[in-house]
């Protein structure tokens, strides 16, 4: 018997959908020119995002990755000024100084994306020695990718966070490919969630596609750091439908269309729909609910104007 | 006045900001036992809880120190060494620095990390080097380097209360300098030098330990009737070029004192910054006292053949003069 109720399955779902819709937008404005630099779409990859998102209170702190879309607007930011700071314009979170891979909103509790892979790591770690020493009860959750889990400071943040009893949730999603390398080639173990034993702190690995199974390991997690229990390492197994970034094709390269049909399958907006058991008909009213929603985000960036030239050098002190 | 040592100097800033507020901790390796130069030592008893021997794992906590600065303490994190910042550079320059612009100034970042810097004999290449001018090049750090135990306490407290991430540069052969320090409080403002001797004839710029060799080499020139004025900025960002400039002005020359090496070093920035700004009134061309590229070798007389000392200043001086005198 599930912990989630229909009516937390369906709002999750569309939860979902406003991130799918989010990134599919975005990518047409990248594609058009309109935005700039570089993206790192999230499609695929939403029930890990939406599954943590809901077991966490609203002032609890995440720090997110450079493909951070997902956990940003999971956390509760709103497209329209997340969609203008990826459009560089002064209405953006921050003001179109960070742009895609650093949307932050910190009295949101969202501690930033971050474009560099690991980094994320200690800064939860920081924010759950702040609610420690400060005896709040708010919970520090860590994204990162298998990627991310590879890097140095992955390591040393885990056990920070171990040796401390710290109050940080450390989310996995394992997406099989650090930009182009597959996961095989880069960790020696297939399961990442029993690194979690070297620390001493439960580890467990869940079908990163099923935003129940991502919500129910969340919240065993989330409530063992809120009582003071310690950290907990979640290993979400996902797949990203897209390319690393700009120009990366969704297969043919490194993955196999075949691999990436078979992933495909187990959309997890197909997932949930099915577990809701939506007709076609009510899927379709909410995924145009979510299109109507971004439109107006996208139609509120565009419109919004570019930052005063003067504020390149602002904000770099307090 | 009351004489204490520049590292109880520095002890008492923690105390007193630690008792202040209590936002304020501690953390780094060997912070409970106050190792390897008792900065910290005894502070545990005064503040359970608020002082954490860290594993050795300098991007890990200073990454938290980052973290936990945003959520509202003011830690303050240990780097033994000042060679080991290399170990925490990401944390250091990629997040404190940037955090707050690239959030378009939503956040504050109020982390001091302390560390001990340059040559003190025999600890070789990778435990006493002088690496400011690397992170003075990253907007968004402050970068703080006391030369005497009252400037440790009074920007040291400075740091604390800042909004800002702070590197404290500390110079391990300054720990038992003694020197005056006031028993009531003061702070000491950033971005503010110390004219330590005025003279008419040269300034002479020195930074941390260097300005106590500056000082020696003054006292020695003055002798033979050249008047140097010795000039501390305190603090490299903000750097107090106004000063330094004025004195210029008066000296028409410039003498730059400096344990960092030469090349890409800070002195190379103050020398920039009065080349464009006063080299009219330069009667002669800026020199650098510095140590000229080296890697800091082991064996006492090699170490103390790249450190500059008191002779390399006066020469570097008397250079100045050439036909003159």
């Amino acid at each position: 018997m599930s912990s989630v109720s229909r009516e937390l399955l369906l709002h999750m779902y569309r939860r979902m959908i406003l991130i799918r819709r989010f990134e599919e937008r975005m990518y047409e404005l990248y594609t058009q020119g309109k935005i700039v630099g570089t993206i790192h779409p999230y499609i695929g990859q939403e029930a890990s995002a939406v599954g943590v998102a809901e077991a966490l209170r609203k002032d609890d702190y995440v720090t997110s990755t450079h493909r951070g879309h997902g956990h940003t607007l999971a956390k509760g930011l709103s497209p329209d000024r997340m969609m203008a700071e990826l459009l560089g314009r002064a209405t953006g979170y921050c003001g179109g100084k960070g742009g895609s891979m650093h949307v932050a909103d910190v009295a949101a509790g969202i501690l930033g994306a971050n474009g560099i892979v690991g980094a994320g790591l200690p800064i939860a770690v920081g924010a759950g020695m702040s609610s420690k020493l400060r005896k709040q009860d708010r919970v520090s959750v860590a994204f990162f990718g298998d990627g991310g889990a590879n890097a140095g400071a992955a390591h040393e943040a885990m056990n920070l966070a171990a040796i401390w009893k710290l109050p940080v949730v450390f989310v996995c999603e394992n997406n099989l490919y650090s930009l182009s390398a597959s996961f095989s080639k880069v960790s020696s173990v297939e399961d990442l969630s029993i690194r979690a034993a070297g620390y001493g702190m439960p580890g467990v690995s869940v079908d990163g596609m099923d935003v129940v199974a991502v919500h129910e390991a969340a919240s065993t997690a989330v409530a063992r750091a809120r009582s003071g229990a310690g950290p907990s390492f979640i290993v979400n197994r996902t797949y990203r439908f897209m390319g690393h970034s700009r120009g990366d094709p969704n297969h043919g390269v490194y993955r196999t269309k075949e691999e990436w049909e078979s992933w495909k399958k187990r959309d997890p907006l197909i997932l949930a729909a099915q577990r809701l058991g939506l007709s076609e008909d009510e899927q379709k009213a909410l995924l145009d609910e979510g299109r109507n929603e971004i439109n107006k985000a996208a139609e509120f960036a565009l419109n919004s104007p570019w930052p005063d030239a003067s504020t390149a050098y602002t904000d770099i002190y307090v | 006045m009351r004489q204490i040592t520049y590292a109880a100097a520095l002890r008492e800033a923690l105390r007193e900001e630690m008792k202040r507020d209590e936002t304020v901790f501690i953390m780094g390796e060997d912070v409970e036992l106050g190792y390897a130069f008792t900065v910290t030592q005894g502070l545990i008893d005064d503040f359970p809880g608020r002082v954490f021997d860290t594993p050795i794992a300098e991007t890990g906590f200073t990454g938290a120190g980052v973290g936990a600065a945003m959520t509202g303490s003011r830690p303050v994190v240990e780097i033994q060494f000042a060679d080991f910042l290399t170990v925490a550079m990401d944390p250091l320059v990629n997040q404190a620095a940037k955090m707050r612009y690239m959030t378009g100034g939503q956040a504050r970042v109020p982390l001091t990390v302390r560390t001990p810097m340059g040559c003190s004999g025999g600890l070789a290449g990778q435990h006493s080097q002088t690496l400011y001018s690397w992170l003075a090049h990253v907007p968004g750090l402050l970068i703080v380097t006391p030369s005497t135990p009252y400037d440790a306490k009074g920007l040291l407290k400075t740091a604390i209360r800042d909004d800002n991430p702070v590197v404290f540069f500390e110079h391990k052969k300054l720990y038992s300098l003694k020197g005056e320090v006031p028993e009531e409080e003061y702070l000491i403002p950033f971005g503010k030098a110390d004219v330590k001797r005025k003279g008419s004839d040269v300034t002479i710029v020195a930074i941390g330990a260097m300005v106590h060799v500056a000082l020696k080499a003054a006292e020695t020139l003055a002798a033979e009737g050249i008047e140097c004025s010795v000039i501390d900025p305190r603090t490299v960002r903000p750097l107090d070029i106004e000063t330094i400039l004025a004195d210029v002005r008066k000296t028409s020359r410039l003498v730059i004192v400096d344990e960092a090496n030469k090349t890409g070093g800070f002195a190379g920035e103050i020398a920039a910054q009065v080349a464009e700004e006063a080299l009219d009134s330069l009667d002669a061309p800026i020199r650098r006292v510095a140590p000229n590229d080296a890697i800091v070798p082991y064996s006492p007389p090699l170490e103390q053949t790249i450190i500059p000392g008191e002779a390399d200043v006066i020469r570097a001086v008397r250079g100045l003069f050439g036909q003159d005198r």
